[in-house]
């Protein structure tokens, strides 16, 4: 191939290749055994020249990491130039080894690339070199590719736009890589019409000038033959007329620079992809190798290969497909009137024959085989990535040693410094590094976290092997993050515990990402209590960021879409369930009616208003006012279930805290209210105030209690937690309603109705299901369901406990002995001083019924007194004060 | 012409002529046109030569191909994305003849794919020749032309399986007769079938292995298939000389959105995923829900197409299935409907109907 040799000084071969071109690995290798140089330069930064010697110990993938050492955490800069083995230049670098003569990288060096204003270098990011893996066909070459491109923006573009071809890819792969030999000379010769009349930008300006002065150094040295190996778009640059040597000084002068450090990391195909986000713009990797690797008949090899994948995976495929396949790849070839089947021939016979139509099938090939799993090693003698460097950082800045030996850590949330530590365990923890292990010790509260440290060896070699995924814990711990989201196989736990990982580990920019994912998982989800499980610890995510300081950007209206799928898709859900499925629902109906108590918007902006101090006794008012429907419009109930039942205490706290901010979303003037959209009046307040106090004072709160309610829940509309509380309630209340519940469900529903005042024929509801229509199993069901949550809301709860006790007086003899036994089974799986207590408090009510409880204070209580209390009530909660 | 609906050769001839008089490429034996002039008569060339088929051209060249390579063509796809179409136009182009056609039922008798006798003769005259009646199965192998079975998959098993000789040794015995009909070059099968009710009858892998299958994909972009209903939608209207109304391209976009969120499982803006429901919630029956709209607001509203028009026809569309449709539906509506500003009067007009 004598042609092949582009010489514009007599010792100085160019070979102008395609980035990761396996025709042009094969040629470039084929021609330096001809020319045999005594010097080998490639596209690449010259810091890396002491690591080109290493090539031969590597197993590529791999690639060249530029980054610089101590960068500010996550704006840390770095350059990736990735080699495969069908990469020209790493054939380049492989030869020089065998040959033993030096091989030197002669691009602009790293230093000056990396000190680029920071949008031109994106974090990570593969932009540099390789980032063109047509010569110039992804806009040129310079570092963040600016502006460097060819005529209208692409060469080769126009180039396959001259010889008739749509895609450019198509007629780089028909005219060069399927050649098998690449015609040096006649790229030399395109390229340089190409460029014709071409001003390269002043980035690219500076690399070629660079490669100008490395090539003239080599030959003052006494280099006699010098073979450069560089992208096909740069050729002409070098082997054109020189400029004078002065204006490349000129050129060179002044860069700006920055340290950079240098080495060599294990790369995967999957990365080398495009898809993955790095632009190293090669689609098929694992076909590129394939070409570079199959000695003859690539075609013919792919398909067995193929139906080869597709037998693994137990899809029935015979020789016969693969003969159909290679000939309908043919076939197709020649209608299209290239001079062999490429990707897509193969693709698309693959498709139609061995895959019959199916896309799964074709995904599979895809991704085995096309793109491939391939990950490179990097030997011993490697230096150090920078996540291990910033990991090294990291621990040195927030005091903890990497040691062998257990070691256990108390973290206090609200110091930076813990907090700067739970965040880095936690993001070890994502990457996989298990140096931290969180300890289920939680008993003071959500700012503290207990941990166990131990290092062991095997943490450095996932560091590396995760080092492709970013540069500083936090960056790889996001990708990661985003990755595990993106792979579409994670169940929809997985990723709910995934997202409070990432709050966890504060990670905002992966939650986007993972949030998606979610929110797809959660649309696609027909079983509806997998939704309604995850609701909850979505919920607890939602507030716990806020309780770290993070904003959840997003969550809320995943959460809130969540509880729409769960209204709609309840009513199918609840029908025909057998006693087991009854109470497993009934368990997620409660979750997801608890969760949905703490749904509000998020506190720390709207936590002002009402915090102004009580300078009125109706001061203290408001937040009850205000609040939603439920337990907390009613504290006459929330004051004794949240003392005597810790179980439940958390309800009626979060309900009245979520007063505090559903009060500044809904007026304009939320402390006193009287300006408030529906009208509240300080009469009604006082008269609000009036029925809680009935309540404190066991007042059975008959329809006063559901005016109260239902206004509330007037107020809190417009708020998320209020607007979609509203609706889960309204839903419930549909099916309470219905005739083919089951007893448990039913009987549950109508307790958890009548506790938010939504029910006022609760009696009505009580009779009725216990009366003789009903068969004796269901009854017990309903029974059980009604008064489920233990005996001491019986004795606690005076409306609830009027309820059943009205309803089992009035029972005939008859009915009286029916029921006995049902009741006998629900109170028996009370303790034992829960019955006694409840016996005592139905004796000392006297023959009247329970309602005749005395009544303390009633309307008039001195609101002005109260107010002091009151706000310190408010404090403990932990809500109002600052 | 006053057949309802003229062959794909018939309505198409000059495009065929015009195109067979420039084709100086190889055409494969009993081809009257090259591979490369029938892609371009299904695609079109944007000047004298109509589109037939809207879609990737990956698909056609594939199809093309196969039948040059002599292998049978299997069209599959969801109903309504032009299965039936393609394969006819493909059978017009190749062999200037897409009448020998087998249509598939439950009922389709082996007759129909091989040959059945005329019992007049047979008994007036013993077995012979000109007893026979021949199947266009057997008409395509004589004369070398392409044979079309539309909805394959719905023939019994025995009945399909009559195919696997014909495809594997190009001949049909006649053992009455002991003779057979070897197939002439040229002559191809090219099947449809609706891979919905793929289990309806499924192939015999043995039958399956002589096809080569292409998926008919639903249309890519929004913008192709608001053109292609727009399109379809209009000459509907002409055919079956409906009133004159107002169709807003605003309507017609609507429908297509619904039905393209509904069936890809994810809004345009590809922000919500939504719950796909078991219709197919094809292009053609976006296509009927227009029409009907259109013969509503005709006739009984002001002659303006409105939300109210389409929306029973949308809910009809897609809730084929009571229980769980419905789910999917109002999920859609209150999730995705309600919240589109400008689509107020349309989520009204939904609520109302459902």
């Amino acid at each position: 191939m004598s042609a092949g040799r582009v010489t514009s000084r007599a010792d100085v071969a160019v070979l102008g290749v395609r980035h990761h071109g396996p025709g042009s690995a094969r040629a470039v290798r084929a021609e330096l055994g001809r020319l045999r140089p005594d010097l080998v330069l490639v596209e690449g930064p010259p810091e890396a020249d002491a690591l080109a010697g290493l090539a031969p110990e590597l197993e590529p993938p791999v690639a060249l990491l530029a980054h610089v050492p101590g960068g500010p955490g996550r704006t840390a800069r770095a350059a990736f130039w990735p080699f495969a083995v069908f990469s020209p230049e790493w054939q380049a670098l492989l030869y020089a080894a065998e040959a033993g003569v030096p091989a030197r990288f002669c691009d602009l060096p790293a230093a000056h690339s990396l000190a680029e204003p920071a949008d031109d270098v994106p974090d990570g990011r593969d932009e540099t070199g390789r980032g063109e893996h047509a010569p110039g066909g992804r806009g040129g070459s310079g570092p963040g590719g600016q502006g460097d491109a060819g005529p209208g923006g692409d060469p080769v573009g126009a180039l396959a736009r001259a010889a008739g071809y749509d895609d450019p890819e198509h007629w780089w792969e028909d005219v060069v890589e399927h050649r098998g030999d690449t015609p040096f000379a006649v790229i030399a010769e395109a390229m340089a019409a190409v460029r014709q009349g071409y001003e390269p930008g002043p980035g690219e300006a500076r690399r070629e000038a660079y490669m100008r002065r490395t090539v003239r150094a080599a030959l003052k040295e006494g280099f006699r033959r010098v073979a450069v190996v560089c992208g096909a778009w740069h050729v002409p640059a070098l082997t054109g007329p020189p400029p004078p040597v002065a204006a490349d000084n000129a050129l060179l002068r002044g860069l700006p620079k920055v340290k950079a450090e240098l080495t060599w990391v294990p790369w995967t195909y999957g990365r080398l992809a495009a898809r993955s986000g790095y632009g190293a713009g090669v689609t098929s990797p694992g076909w590129y190798h394939h070409l570079f690797a199959a000695p003859d008949r690539p075609v013919e090899r792919w398909l067995t290969d193929a139906a080869a994948t597709l037998r693994d995976e137990g899809i029935a495929v015979s020789s016969a497909h693969v003969i159909e396949s290679v000939r309908l790849a043919e076939g197709l070839a020649a209608l299209r009137g290239r001079p062999l089947a490429g990707l897509g021939e193969v693709t698309e016979a693959a498709r139609a024959v061995l895959c019959e139509g199916d896309d799964l099938a074709v995904e599979l090939i895809r991704r085995r085989m096309v793109v491939g799993d391939r990950l490179g090693r990097v030997s011993d003698g490697t230096p150090m990535v920078p996540l291990q460097r910033d990991l090294r950082d990291q621990q040195r800045r927030l005091r903890l040693k990497p040691e062998a030996l257990d070691r256990e850590l108390q973290l206090d949330l609200r110091k930076p410094l813990d907090l700067g530590r739970s965040q880095l365990l936690h993001r070890l923890r994502l990457l996989g590094v298990g140096w931290g292990t969180p300890e289920q010790s939680r008993g003071k509260g959500t700012f503290r976290e207990t941990w166990t440290l131990r290092w062991e060896p095997q943490h450095d070699l996932t560091l590396v092997e995760r080092a492709a995924l970013g540069t500083t814990v936090a960056a790889a711990a996001a990708q990661h993050a985003s990755e595990l989201a993106a792979e579409g196989t994670a169940a929809l736990a997985d990723l709910t515990a995934l997202v409070e990982h990432c709050l966890l580990a504060h990670l905002p920019e992966a939650l986007p990402g993972v949030l998606a994912a979610l929110s797809a998982k959660a649309a696609l989800d027909t079983d509806v209590t997998r939704l309604m499980a995850a609701l909850p610890a979505m919920v607890r995510a939602l507030r716990y960021g806020d309780v770290r300081g993070t904003s959840a950007e997003g969550l809320a209206a995943i959460v809130e879409s969540m509880l729409d799928r769960i209204r709609v898709g309840l009513p199918v859900a609840v029908t025909g369930l057998d006693d087991e499925a009854a109470t497993r629902l009934l368990t997620h109906i409660d979750a997801v009616h608890t969760a949905v108590a703490l749904l509000s918007p998020p506190g720390p902006e709207h936590g002002t208003a009402p915090a102004d101090p009580p300078a009125t006794a109706d001061a203290p008012v408001p937040p009850d006012g205000a609040a939603p429907p439920g337990r907390a419009a009613r504290p006459g109930r929330a004051a004794p279930r949240g003392g005597a039942a810790p179980l439940d205490g958390a309800v009626p706290v979060e309900g009245a805290g979520r007063a505090a901010p559903a009060a500044p979303a809904d007026a304009p003037v939320p402390p006193d209210g009287a300006a408030s959209p529906d009208g509240l009046t300080q009469g009604d307040r006082r008269g609000r105030l009036a029925q809680g106090g009935d309540l404190v004072s066991a007042d059975p709160a008959g329809s006063g209690g559901r005016v109260v309610a239902g206004e509330g829940r007037r107020a809190g509309a417009g708020a998320l937690g209020g607007d979609g509380r509203e609706r889960w309630v309204a839903t419930l209340r549909g099916l309470c309603d219905r005739q083919d519940l089951h007893g448990l469900v039913e009987g549950r529903l109508t307790r958890i109705l009548l506790d938010d005042g939504e029910l006022d024929d609760a009696a009505d509801r009580l009779s009725r299901a216990t009366s003789r229509g009903q068969g004796p199993a269901r009854v017990a069901a309903w029974v059980e369901g009604f008064l489920s949550g233990g005996g001491l809301l019986l004795v606690h709860d005076q409306r609830l406990l009027g309820l059943v006790d009205r309803w089992l007086t009035g029972l005939t003899g008859e009915e009286f002995t029916q029921a006995l036994p049902l009741l006998r089974r629900t109170f028996a799986g009370f303790a034992a001083p829960e019955r006694r207590a409840i016996g005592e408090r139905v004796r000392a009510s006297g023959p009247g019924g329970v309602r005749a409880a005395p009544r303390s204070g009633g309307g008039d209580l001195d609101e002005r007194r109260a107010a002091g209390a009151v706000a310190t009530v408010l404090a403990i909660l932990g809500r109002r004060h600052d | 012409m006053t057949v309802l609906r003229p062959h794909a050769e018939d309505q198409y001839a000059e495009e065929l002529a015009l195109l067979a008089k420039d084709d100086d490429r190889p055409r494969p034996p009993g081809w009257r046109l090259s591979p490369w002039a029938v892609t371009r008569y299904v695609l079109g060339d944007g000047d004298a030569i109509s589109p037939k088929y809207i879609g990737p051209r990956r698909v056609v060249e594939v199809a093309v191909a196969t039948l040059a390579t002599d292998r049978a063509l299997l069209l599959l796809g969801v109903p309504g994305t032009a299965k039936t179409w393609l394969s006819e136009h493909l059978a017009a182009a190749v062999s200037g003849d897409s009448t020998l056609l087998v249509q598939g039922t439950a009922g389709t008798a082996e007759e129909a794919v091989r040959y059945g006798w005329n019992y007049a003769r047979l008994l007036a005259e013993g077995p012979s020749v000109d007893a026979l009646t021949p199947s266009p199965v057997m008409r395509a192998m004589a004369e070398g032309r392409v044979a079309r079975v539309e909805e394959l998959t719905r023939m019994p098993s025995d009945v399909q399986d009559a195919l696997i000789t014909v495809l594997s040794e190009k001949t049909l015995p006649i053992p009455e007769l002991n003779r057979e009909v070897q197939a002439e070059r040229g002559f191809n099968l090219i099947a449809t079938a609706n891979d919905r009710d793929r289990g309806v009858n499924e192939l015999s892998s043995a039958l399956r292995r002589r096809f080569n299958t292409v998926v008919l994909p639903v249309p890519a972009t929004a913008e192709e298939e608001v053109e292609i209903v727009a399109r379809r939608v209009a000459q509907l209207g002409r055919a079956l000389e409906l009133p004159e109304t107002v169709t807003g391209m605003d309507e017609i976009r609507r429908v297509v959105t619904v039905f393209r969120e509904l069936r890809a499982g994810v809004t345009e803006d590809g922000r919500t995923t939504v719950k796909s429901p078991s219709g197919t919630l094809s292009t053609a029956e976006a296509i009927s829900v227009l029409t009907n709209g259109i013969a509503l607001a005709a006739h009984f509203g002001d002659g303006v197409l409105r939300p109210s028009d389409v929306a029973a026809g949308i809910v009809g569309a897609v809730v084929q299935e009571p229980v769980s449709d419905r789910v999917v539906w109002r999920e859609y509506l209150e999730t995705v409907v309600r919240e589109r500003g400008d689509w107020r009067d349309f989520y009204r007009a939904c609520r109302e109907v459902s």
